[in-house]
């Protein structure tokens, strides 16, 4: 699903961001990537979603290398990528229909599927009656679910998750973990960033951790081992 | 097909959300365009009237001495042949000794002068007056009579022809001096209105490029804004200018029936079949190149 061959980046300045990771991660693998910040993981995040290019190194994702993209083709490769970020990024002006329908919008997928689709997204969330809700009526767990329905309505095989539990209490907090855990069930393949310790250690789902721009383990079910 | 309702529809609502620059660029685009109209309404009706006046500029061939009725209506008829000639008069050097009689002596007893009719003093005063159907081709005809065995000198007037050409000429230029610094201001203007549109919007872009969205998608609602503020703008002016020349040509027409007779105003269909597609092809082509250029700038995926 995404490998890594010795990707470096640096940033102007002679700033190290990545000092040649390579790793693997297999289709409908759970996988957490922790590490202080400064680590990299966000810089890794960007990579995977062509943000920007690596200094060195390729990047393939579904046996696509990412480096031999062209522009044009990106959108399709974010297709099969949904995000999730710590602050949400929900429009504000939009309810949750329309936040979820946008993503199908974007797509160009048919009106007729569109209501079907996203009904159905809520259901998985656990928010069919909040369709019609706007975001700022709902607590921080209700909107993280909403982007996890967005991210997820075009059926991508792949989510990357960036501090998905930032904002949120333990108790939301596990309950978006959970649902994640069930994405995965149903064979999407699921990275998530985070600095949830807690989370980390009670899930024992494979742990990557990173350092200064590198990977210093990788453990199968692994727990938390930065401090 | 969503995805192009989808960007008609946030277009519009585009405009509506960044209401007062949108205004200010309907605004000037109108300006620009109602100049144009204006200028275009004058030149199109100088052309006119120009084109009337032609008809009545003519060239006059006189003919060497001895040179007989027989040959001079010989050269008329070559002369007639030409595509640019409208038609061609014969003055006999008799009529000409009558024409100048009249207006040379005109309260003399005619009388007295009937003497010398037998005596003809223009006796080689025969002449073809030539009408033309286009006042430019003039030059061309006068070097082919002049080149004609027989002719003594050909007179022809370009003053007038020359004065309404270039007063034309002039009217375009300022025309298009105006219409070239407006249309500036109008994309500059255009192209801030779009530019704050993705300032506001940039959330909405930032999240559209994550779920994948292509570059036109992103782009579309921005241009869409700027080819309907591009439509606005030049609809607004082509409608005014439309009551407002049918208005004027009945004023003139009414109010100064002595210029009637040698000023005719186009009636407003012929002026507006041209005059409307014009400005809106140039109206929706300040709101594309205005939003456009912006948008290359800015949204990439």
């Amino acid at each position: 699903m995404i490998a890594l061959d010795q990707v470096t980046k640096t940033y102007p300045g002679d700033v190290k961001a990545l000092k040649g990771i390579s790793l693997r991660i297999k289709k409908g693998e759970f996988v957490f990537v922790v590490g202080q910040s400064g680590s990299g993981k966000t810089t890794l995040f960007k990579l995977l979603l062509k943000e920007m290019e690596p200094t060195s190194g390729t990047i393939y994702i579904n046996n696509k290398n990412l480096g031999r993209l062209r522009r044009r083709r990106v959108p399709k490769l974010r297709r099969g990528i949904g995000v999730v970020f710590q602050d949400f990024r929900l429009l504000k002006d939009r309810n949750v229909y329309e936040n979820i329908a946008f993503a199908q919008q974007v797509v160009g997928a048919p009106n007729r599927l569109i209501k079907k689709n996203v009904m159905a997204m809520l259901k998985l969330v656990g928010l069919p009656d909040k369709a019609k809700s706007y975001p700022n009526e709902l607590s921080g767990g209700e909107q993280q679910r909403v982007a996890l329905a967005r991210a997820l309505v075009n059926n991508p095989p792949l989510l990357l998750a960036d501090e998905p539990t930032g904002n949120l209490d333990p108790k939301n907090s596990w309950e978006i973990m959970k649902l994640l855990e069930a994405i995965n069930m149903r064979g999407t393949t699921v990275v998530v960033v985070t600095h949830n310790k807690e989370i980390v250690e009670r899930m024992q789902k494979r742990v990557i951790t990173m350092s200064e721009g590198e990977i210093i383990s990788d453990e199968r079910k692994g727990g938390y081992i930065y401090e | 097909m969503s995805s192009f309702l989808y960007g008609i529809k946030q277009g519009i609502k585009n405009v509506f959300r960044n209401r007062l620059f949108s205004l200010a660029s309907i605004g000037t685009i109108t300006a620009c365009l109602f100049i144009f109209g204006i200028f275009y309404c004058m030149v199109m009706n100088f052309q006119h009237i120009f084109s009337e006046v032609e008809t009545t500029v003519g060239v006059t061939v006189f003919f060497d001495e001895g040179v007989e009725e027989d040959q001079i209506l010989d050269i008329k008829s070559q002369i007639e042949k030409r595509d640019e000639v409208d038609n061609v008069h014969y003055t006999s050097a008799d009529e000409a000794w009558k024409e100048y009689k009249e207006k040379a002596f005109p309260d003399t007893d005619q009388n007295i002068l009937t003497n010398l009719d037998n005596d003809n003093p223009l006796a080689s005063s025969a002449s073809l007056e030539v009408y033309l159907k286009d006042a430019a081709m003039q030059q061309d005809l006068v070097d082919y009579i002049k080149g004609i065995d027989g002719v003594r000198s050909v007179n022809a007037s370009k003053s007038v022809a020359d004065s309404f050409a270039s007063f034309g000429r002039l009217l375009s230029y300022v025309s298009l001096a105006i219409i070239v610094i407006l249309v500036g201001v109008a994309v500059f203007l255009i192209s801030n209105t779009v530019m704050i549109g993705i300032t506001v919007r940039h959330e909405e872009i930032a999240i559209m490029k994550y779920l994948g969205a292509t570059d036109f998608f992103v782009r579309a609602p921005f241009l869409i804004e700027g080819m309907l503020i591009g439509l606005i703008g030049s609809l607004i002016p082509v409608c005014a200018l439309k009551v407002l020349y049918e208005k004027v040509v009945t004023f003139m027409t009414t109010e100064f029936t002595s210029l009637s007779r040698f000023m005719t105003f186009l009636p407003s269909g012929e002026i507006f079949r041209v005059l409307i597609p014009i400005s809106l092809i140039i109206g929706l082509g300040i709101g594309f190149i205005g939003s456009y250029v912006t948008l290359i700038k800015h949204i990439r995926v």
